[in-house]
């Protein structure tokens, strides 16, 4: 039988190598600060371009998501892993989905982003990864105690296709209209002309990389929430040695592309009330934990099938638009308006999920 | 006879916490784990290893993978 090379330790220190080497040149070719991939922002990104929220700094269908899932999904069917599956408590993911994002717009960045930008040298990163590994831990708890959103159920071929589809249709749309010079709108998308969203690589090259990675990480599994879950749950440091190499290859690369700016203030899109960066990351990682994947993984389980991984998916991308239109995002000034009470609710929430969500038969 | 584990249709961290809470019940023994994804088959075998358990086989069928583990 096929030996999986990617599944081995080599192989996914290998793919958190590259992702890591990938995000800081995307850094430097356009990509905003300390985001050369970041998950939760770009998912947001998208969900300004199409209009859901209308901050107008933060509006760009990136196309490293896009390609993240369709390189999964090329994978999985390279390798006969296209599972077509759903069914498993989608209302609870959709939900999870919705305050994973909130929390993470509350630190600025999802798990991905919290290693690079501990890699760029902002040291508001250990906050949040403290408060990611504390909503993990949390999630370990609820998972010792029979914690389960069920089992899925095999489906249509076609139902597996829907959020590839969906993604390929994003960038037909951002190929229809293409970003204008100056202008914020290009017929039915919004583009940022100003911020983190008007500062990009160039299609090609993000799509290229997206698809890339997509493939890697689809074939080794990679995930941070994991990283952390299974050194929790299983002492087993497997998926943490990948986490272990993104952050190793991406500040190497930042210290020869002079990308490394060590300091806590006035970093790029962050801020630093640290109490905040704990919390939020708090409750995302324990929404992570509860659904089982960070979003990237989530993306590159869509991508092989997973329609629940796909409806989490669409649970951070309404939880952006809630995020920038009820003020819960943070911005470099300091969290948002309403931000601290959308994570005590987001931490209520996810408590709840996870105190009433068993498994009858253990 | 072996002990089966069904772990089909769940994700992860499901069917290696099922896997790991029978191999703590039985201690040693013949356990045959149902899972429906490559992941999930590679991480049952990965942590039945790490309990010093064998894998000693693995049959493909229509909904999944039947991992034979063994100590």
């Amino acid at each position: 039988m096929f030996k999986n090379f990617f599944a081995t330790r080599w192989g996914i220190i290998g793919v958190g190598g590259i992702i890591g080497v990938f995000a800081a040149l995307l850094q430097k070719l356009g990509n905003p600060g300390n985001m050369g991939i970041c998950v939760a922002c770009f998912e947001r990104d998208i969900a300004g371009a199409v209009g859901l929220h209308s901050a107008a700094v933060v509006q760009y269908m990136r196309p490293e998501i896009i390609g993240f899932v369709l390189g999964s999904f090329a994978a999985a069917y390279i390798f006969k892993e296209f599972r077509p599956r759903s069914g498993s408590a989608p209302i609870a993911r959709f939900t999870l989905g919705i305050f994973a994002m909130i929390g993470a717009l509350v630190f600025l960045g999802c798990p991905w982003r919290a290693l690079l930008r501990l890699a760029g040298g902002d040291g508001n990163a250990i906050t949040g990864l403290l408060g990611l590994a504390c909503g993990v831990w949390i999630g370990t708890l609820f998972l010792k105690q029979g914690y389960n959103l069920g089992k899925t159920n095999t489906t249509h071929a076609s139902a597996g296709w829907i959020m590839p589809l969906m993604m390929l249709g994003f960038l037909v749309l951002m190929l229809i209209f293409p970003q204008i010079d100056g202008e914020n709108k290009s017929g039915i998308l919004f583009y940022s002309t100003k911020g983190p969203g008007a500062m990009h690589a160039p299609l090609f090259i993000s799509i290229l990389v997206g698809i890339v990675i997509g493939f890697g990480a689809q074939r080794s599994r990679f995930c941070t929430m994991g990283a952390l879950r299974d050194l929790f749950l299983f002492r087993q440091i497997h998926l943490l040695s990948g986490v272990i190499a993104l952050v190793i290859s991406a500040f190497v690369v930042n210290l020869i592309l002079g990308q490394f700016n060590p300091g806590f203030a006035g970093q790029p899109v962050a801020h630093n009330m640290s109490i905040w960066n704990f919390a939020g990351m708090t409750l995302a990682g324990l929404a992570f934990a509860l659904a089982g994947g960070c979003p990237g993984r989530q993306l590159f389980l869509a991508g092989e099938g997973d329609g629940d991984a796909a409806i989490f998916v669409l649970g951070m991308i309404i939880g952006a638009a809630f995020a920038h239109n009820f003020g819960l995002a943070s911005s470099p000034a300091g969290v948002g308006p309403h931000g601290i009470a959308a994570v005590v609710i987001g931490i209520i929430v996810c408590l709840f999920i996870g105190f009433t969500m068993r498994n009858k038969t253990t | 006879m072996s002990v089966i584990v069904d772990a089909s249709g769940l994700s992860c961290p499901q069917p290696v916490i099922l896997t790991l809470n029978k191999i703590n019940e039985l201690k040693k023994g013949e356990i045959k784990v149902l899972v429906d994804t490559d992941t999930s088959k590679e991480n049952v075998s990965r942590a039945a290893e790490s309990q010093g358990w064998k894998v000693t086989d693995i049959q493909s069928n229509l909904t999944g993978y039947e991992i034979t583990i063994k100590k």
